[in-house]
């Protein structure tokens, strides 16, 4: 796994040239990029989709990539993100902010349950217990009907405008609904930037790198693992509530494990432990099963041979294989 | 507690054994499969639907039940063999997560075969008749059937220890577990033996997938839910120990029975809060897998 989840800053000192530049100015890349997106997208909700995918999927790759555990269980934190924004609204009638950050708490408190208990195992077992909790999770959900609406879903969650500093801003019209989504998510990618550039930041990696090493440092890996997960709960939260936004209906499937599987395939796929791998990985995955929809309903074996292809012969993913050129 | 005699729940006990033996059959191949392997098979609840589909396919062309006790087994293990020789065994020594990954992509392709071939909607798969009906065992009556899953789940529990422990290539088996370095440099063909076990357990998988349709019915998705409850059979059993799958299965089994009897919307989610009680009281017993 080192080689394809070289780190960040190592680079910086030896090569130069556009590797260089991307990775000092790597938040404000995603900024741009993000902000000229839907003016080359043929649909606007297909950008919208790239946009909350990529969020979800960058929270998960501070997890997997970052941090090197495998969680099986992220369909829990985006869907508790997802699940208390939209009872917010719903049952509370909070304001759309109020309802985002209800949405971003639950994903950090949803992590901070799963993670006290999924933490104190190593190695394999982690995917396995993450995936099991999640599994919990969905039941959970599914039993609690006056709530959630268990089976149907929960439904109406119409925010037709957004009231911000006086103005009336129409949450309808697809354009403006991307850009409103696409500050918070340029805003979680200068929040992750900072992170992984910070001192707490390079204990992550160490941690992944070396345990033994890590802790004769004198840190406390266990609490490390346990601070990732949260923080990575909180992006996929913030990911879930948007998501619930866009759809106005949280459905009971993105609790499913296969939304887990969908964000472990996605961030393989852009590149995992990349900073743009996340982003590229949500925009390649999706537009290619808009495409592939079109002529076939069996997207699903398309996914999974496409899978099966990435971890044989392709495990540093598109964004992680550029990288290696670039190097060389 | 008027109504809930002791017969009733000693009936319900029963119940929980039969749903814990397909649960400690799928375990075992999982965990025959990790402990050898190193492997951990996402694809372990694909197989085991594909038994099932496999039963219901040669029934629907003339078979009967007791043909597709041997048949489905023996074609499952085959597709295992292929499996592990064209798709894991390239990945030994790149990483623990590459075949987990694999396996996982492996299901998806799975699951939408058997969507193409029989459809999207489950069917209902019929006990066979000799087995339809009760006995009584004493507190009361008991179906049939679910005490002939016991038994064949006994039977092959036998049989796979008679093999691991009385047969030289059992021995072999349970020396690569330990340390394949050195059961290489003795001469052994170690991959073979890899092979082997991986279409062993899968072969079971398929077994118990052919057991549990009477029960549940079939349907493309059966699979995914089963594989989540086995991860916690291995948590609160230890990865890689056939005698912790065994135990822990039946334990699983039993639980979900009971809190069905006493609790029945807690049902789903009792097995996992075992898994967190596990977890929190024992964390040592599941941080023993080599990383």
């Amino acid at each position: 796994m080192t080689e394809t989840t070289q780190s960040i800053k190592q680079p910086r000192a030896t090569t130069g040239g556009w590797y260089e530049f991307a990775t000092r100015h790597r938040a404000s890349i995603v900024a741009a990029v993000i902000l000229i997106f839907p003016l080359v997208m043929p649909f606007t909700a297909l950008a919208v989709n790239i946009l909350i995918y990529g969020l979800y999927a960058l929270g998960f790759n501070l997890v997997f990539g970052y941090l090197g555990l495998l969680s099986f269980g992220h369909a829990a934190l985006f869907g508790t993100g997802a699940y208390l924004c939209g009872i917010a609204i719903v049952h509370f009638g909070w304001p759309w902010y109020a309802a985002i950050a209800a949405g971003l708490a639950g994903g950090l408190l949803m992590a901070l349950l799963i993670g006290v208990l999924a933490i104190r195992t190593r190695g394999i077992y982690f995917a396995m217990v993450t995936m099991a909790l999640s599994q919990c999770v969905y039941y959970l959900f599914y039993q609690a009907v006056d709530l959630t609406g268990g089976e149907n879903g929960l439904r109406g969650i119409n925010v037709r405008t957004i009231d911000l500093f006086g103005l009336r801003i129409d949450f309808i019209n697809p354009m403006i609904r991307y850009y409103v989504i696409a500050a918070f998510v340029i805003a979680a990618f200068f929040v992750m930037s900072r992170i992984l550039a910070s001192p707490f930041g390079a204990v992550i990696e160490a941690v992944r790198e070396n345990e033994m090493r890590a802790r004769a440092s004198g840190y406390d890996v266990t609490l490390t693992r346990l601070l990732t997960f949260v923080l990575s709960g909180g992006f996929c939260g913030l990911a879930g509530a948007l998501q619930a936004l866009h759809l106005s209906i949280v459905p009971i499937e993105i609790l499913h494990y296969e939304t887990s599987g969908l964000v472990v395939m996605i961030a393989l796929l852009g590149g995992m432990g990349t900073f743009f791998g996340p982003m590229v990985g949500a925009a390649v995955f999706l537009v290619l099963e808009n495409i592939v929809s079109v002529w076939t309903v069996h997207w699903q074996l398309i996914v999974g041979a496409i899978f099966i292809a990435c971890v044989l012969f392709f495990p540093a993913g598109i964004w992680g294989t550029l990288i290696a050129r670039g190097k060389r | 507690m008027a109504g809930l005699s002791f017969d009733l729940i000693a009936l319900q006990l029963f119940a929980g054994l039969a749903l814990g033996a397909i649960y400690v059959l799928f375990a075992i191949g999982l965990s025959l499969i990790f402990g050898m392997l190193t492997v951990v098979n996402f694809a372990h609840g694909a197989f085991y639907m594909v038994g099932a589909y496999v039963g219901l396919y040669l029934i629907s062309i003339g078979g009967n039940f007791w043909i597709c006790l041997v048949a489905v087994p023996i074609a499952i293990g085959l597709f295992g063999l292929a499996v592990e020789r064209v798709l894991i065994r390239p990945l030994y020594g790149r990483g623990i997560d590459y075949p987990l990954l694999l396996t996982f992509g492996l299901s998806y392709v799975m699951v939408e075969c058997v969507r193409i071939a029989f459809g999207k909607t489950g069917y209902p798969f019929d006990t066979p008749e000799v087995l339809q009906g009760a006995v009584d065992i004493g507190v009361g009556y008991f179906p049939l059937y679910r005490l002939f899953v016991i038994g064949a789940t006994a039977v092959v529990l036998l049989a796979l220890w008679l093999f691991l422990e009385k047969t030289s290539f059992g021995l072999i088996i349970r020396a690569g577990a330990r340390d394949p370095q050195i059961v290489r440099v003795l001469g052994v063909d170690v991959s073979r033996v890899w092979l082997i076990v991986f279409g062993i357990g899968t072969a079971i998988a398929g077994f118990a997938g052919l057991l549990a349709a009477p029960l549940q019915g079939v349907i493309p998705e059966m699979g995914g839910t089963i594989l989540a409850e086995a991860f916690v059979v291995t948590v609160v059993g230890g990865m890689g120990s056939i005698g912790g799958a065994v135990l822990a299965g039946l334990l699983v089994g039993v639980v979900v029975s009971m809190t069905s009897l006493f609790a029945p919307e807690m049902a789903k989610v009792s097995i996992f809060a075992l898994m967190a009680i596990v977890l929190i009281v024992r964390p040592q017993a599941s941080s023993a897998a080599p990383d």
